[in-house]
């Protein structure tokens, strides 16, 4: 059973309570209309799916029923972070150890984000 | 190759089975071969088969990083089925399964096809109308499909609850009387002891861990074993489609999700056909040993860990034993997971890929066990001929750009 902090609430919850949405940082073509049916069908279907670290929505189902991004390992199921929309990871495939703290910004350095990592 | 026979049986049991002959070689990697499939579950090796048996090309080498039918063709719950919604789908899987009835004779291995009948459920007047479409679909397409009334299922199923008050009460089913069940690990065996046997050399513990790409074409694979000289490569990887995919720079629709299944202990026969449940999640039979096995519902999360989510299984066997009051006691033996490669619209992609000479056979997801032979004799002709076989045609990568999708999750999406 994983456990999962979510950013809002601020606590450790069971995996139970959440429902897992896919692939994070994807963004939504600004003018649909303009694509190509590559660009289209590569927004809807295509996807990274890789062995180790791996950034994905999650949604609080039955919590705050907010969505928030999961840094996590697809091999291990560690949970390297959990952080709320519109921010970037820490923990990524380059950086697994945490990317230095001269790329952070003062947000990714706050502690509370270090609570969500759970093995 | 040493023939089997109810006679050489007798035989060697005079010299206590001792002397059996190795059902296939261990041969060293050669330089080069004509076409290097990677991949040596049941998919690539009946693959590899089919391209000695009906092209005549022998000179093949299976890649398998670890043993044969390792992945999911030995993790599965061995359901074989062909009653698909779809006209596209409808026919790859009819395909296979007219393989399948043919199979242990035309590999001289037997791999256990069992035609007792699978049965999918209906719980809500929706799923029955959704049965009620599909089994009208499948009799335009010849394939046997039938509704069940409950109390048709009743007398099928004595020990399953059918009564009104049941939490998952039974509208009705589909029936296709042709489907049942096969042995999966022979399955895997018997083809590469026959593709061995026509030449094809099976590397074990051999992985491929990159592409020898040239101009946009490809020319051999790197392995741990040295590298590999082939103009045409099929990956045949399931799970691990989308990081060989990678490795070749391109990506795929698909996620890879693990999905488990568990065996109980043996029991006296007591289901002797294949009920399945898309509703609940739950399907279950009964082996020739006696365990019941059931197979549960993918995890939503993406993972290669090969092992399934706690919530998920119990989710799973709390429906099973609402529908089977009777298994309520019986204790499982082993429980485990298997990588499966999910697609947006729930059908397979056998199909070309952007590098010339690299052809990818996955997006099984979890419902490929049924078309091992199918898939195999398709995608040999598919590689033989550097041209997608009709059957096929439909199933391209291209379909994700074109918009023409083949969506089966009415038949596919957790059924099996
Ligand atoms: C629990 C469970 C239940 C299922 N139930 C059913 C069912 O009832 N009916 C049904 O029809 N289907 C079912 N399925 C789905 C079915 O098992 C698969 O779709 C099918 O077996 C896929 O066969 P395959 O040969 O493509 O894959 P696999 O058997 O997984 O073979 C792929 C092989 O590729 C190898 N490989 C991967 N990467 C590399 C590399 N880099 N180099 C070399 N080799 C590599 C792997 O080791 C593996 O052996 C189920 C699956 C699971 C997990
Ligand atoms: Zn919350």
């Amino acid at each position: 059973m994983l456990h999962i902090y979510c950013p809002y609430c601020e606590e450790l919850r069971e995996e139970e309570e959440f429902h897992p949405k896919g692939q994070a940082h994807i963004t939504r073509p600004a003018d649909p209309d303009a694509c190509s049916d590559e660009e289209w069908g590569d927004y809807l279907f295509f996807r990274d799916n890789p062995r180790g670290i791996h950034h994905e929505m999650w949604v609080h189902a039955i919590g705050c029923r907010k969505f928030f991004n999961v840094t996590r390992n697809t091999v291990t199921y560690e949970i390297l972070e959990t952080y709320p929309m519109g921010e970037q990871p820490r923990f990524t495939a380059e950086y697994p150890e945490g990317k230095p703290a001269d790329q952070l910004n003062d947000a990714q350095q706050e502690p509370s984000r270090q609570e969500g990592v759970h093995v | 190759m040493q023939r089997y026979s109810g006679f050489g049986l007798a035989k060697h049991a005079l010299s206590h089975h001792e002397n059996w002959e190795r059902q296939w070689r261990n041969p060293t990697p050669k330089k080069q071969y004509d076409v290097v499939i990677v991949g040596g579950g049941g998919h690539g090796l009946a693959t590899a088969y089919y391209l000695a048996k009906e092209h005549g090309i022998t000179n093949v080498a299976v890649v398998e990083k670890g043993w044969l039918g390792g992945g999911n063709t030995a993790r599965n719950t061995t359901i074989v089925r062909s009653n698909y919604l779809w006209d596209e789908s409808a026919a790859l899987y009819e395909h296979s399964m007219k393989l399948w009835e043919g199979l242990s004779q035309d590999l001289n291995y037997n791999v256990m096809f069992s035609q007792r009948g699978v049965m999918n459920l209906a719980h809500t007047l929706q799923d029955m109308r959704d049965v009620q479409r599909r089994v009208n679909a499948n009799r335009l397409n010849g394939i046997d499909s039938e509704v069940l009334t409950p109390e048709q299922i009743q007398a099928i199923v004595p020990v399953m609850d059918c009564s009104k008050n049941a939490r998952y009460p039974i509208l009705g089913a589909s029936w296709q009387p042709r489907a049942g069940v096969a042995r999966h690990d022979a399955v895997a065996w018997g083809f590469a002891r026959a593709a061995d046997a026509l030449g094809v050399d099976i590397l074990q513990n051999t992985e491929v861990t990159g592409f020898k790409i040239r101009d946009g074409r490809i020319y051999g694979v790197h392995t741990n074993r040295g590298d590999i000289e082939a103009k045409t490569v099929g990956c045949v990887a399931a799970g691990n489609s989308g990081v060989l995919a990678k490795m070749a720079g391109f990506r795929l629709p698909l996620e890879s999700h693990p999905l488990q299944a568990l065996v109980s202990e043996p029991l006296k026969p007591v289901l002797d056909t294949v009920v399945m449940s898309n509703h609940v999640h739950g399907y279950i039979s009964q082996t020739d040993k006696g365990d019941l096995v059931i197979g549960a519902g993918i995890d939503g999360y993406n993972g290669y860990g090969q092992r399934g989510s706690y919530p998920t299984v119990e989710h799973t066997l709390q429906a099973v034993i609402e529908m089977f009051p009777i298994f309520s006691r019986v204790r499982m033996n082993r429980q485990w997971g298997g990588i499966v490669d999910t697609c947006p619209d729930a059908c397979p992609i056998l199909s070309a890929t952007p590098v010339k000479g690299l052809y990818f056979n996955c997006g099984w997801g979890t419902g490929g066990f049924k078309a091992t032979p199918g898939s195999g004799h398709v995608f040999a002709w598919t590689l033989a001929k550097n041209q997608a076989h009709p059957i096929a045609a439909p199933f391209s990568i291209n379909r994700f750009h074109t918009g023409a999708l083949v969506d089966e999750h009415g038949a596919a999406g957790v059924a099996h």
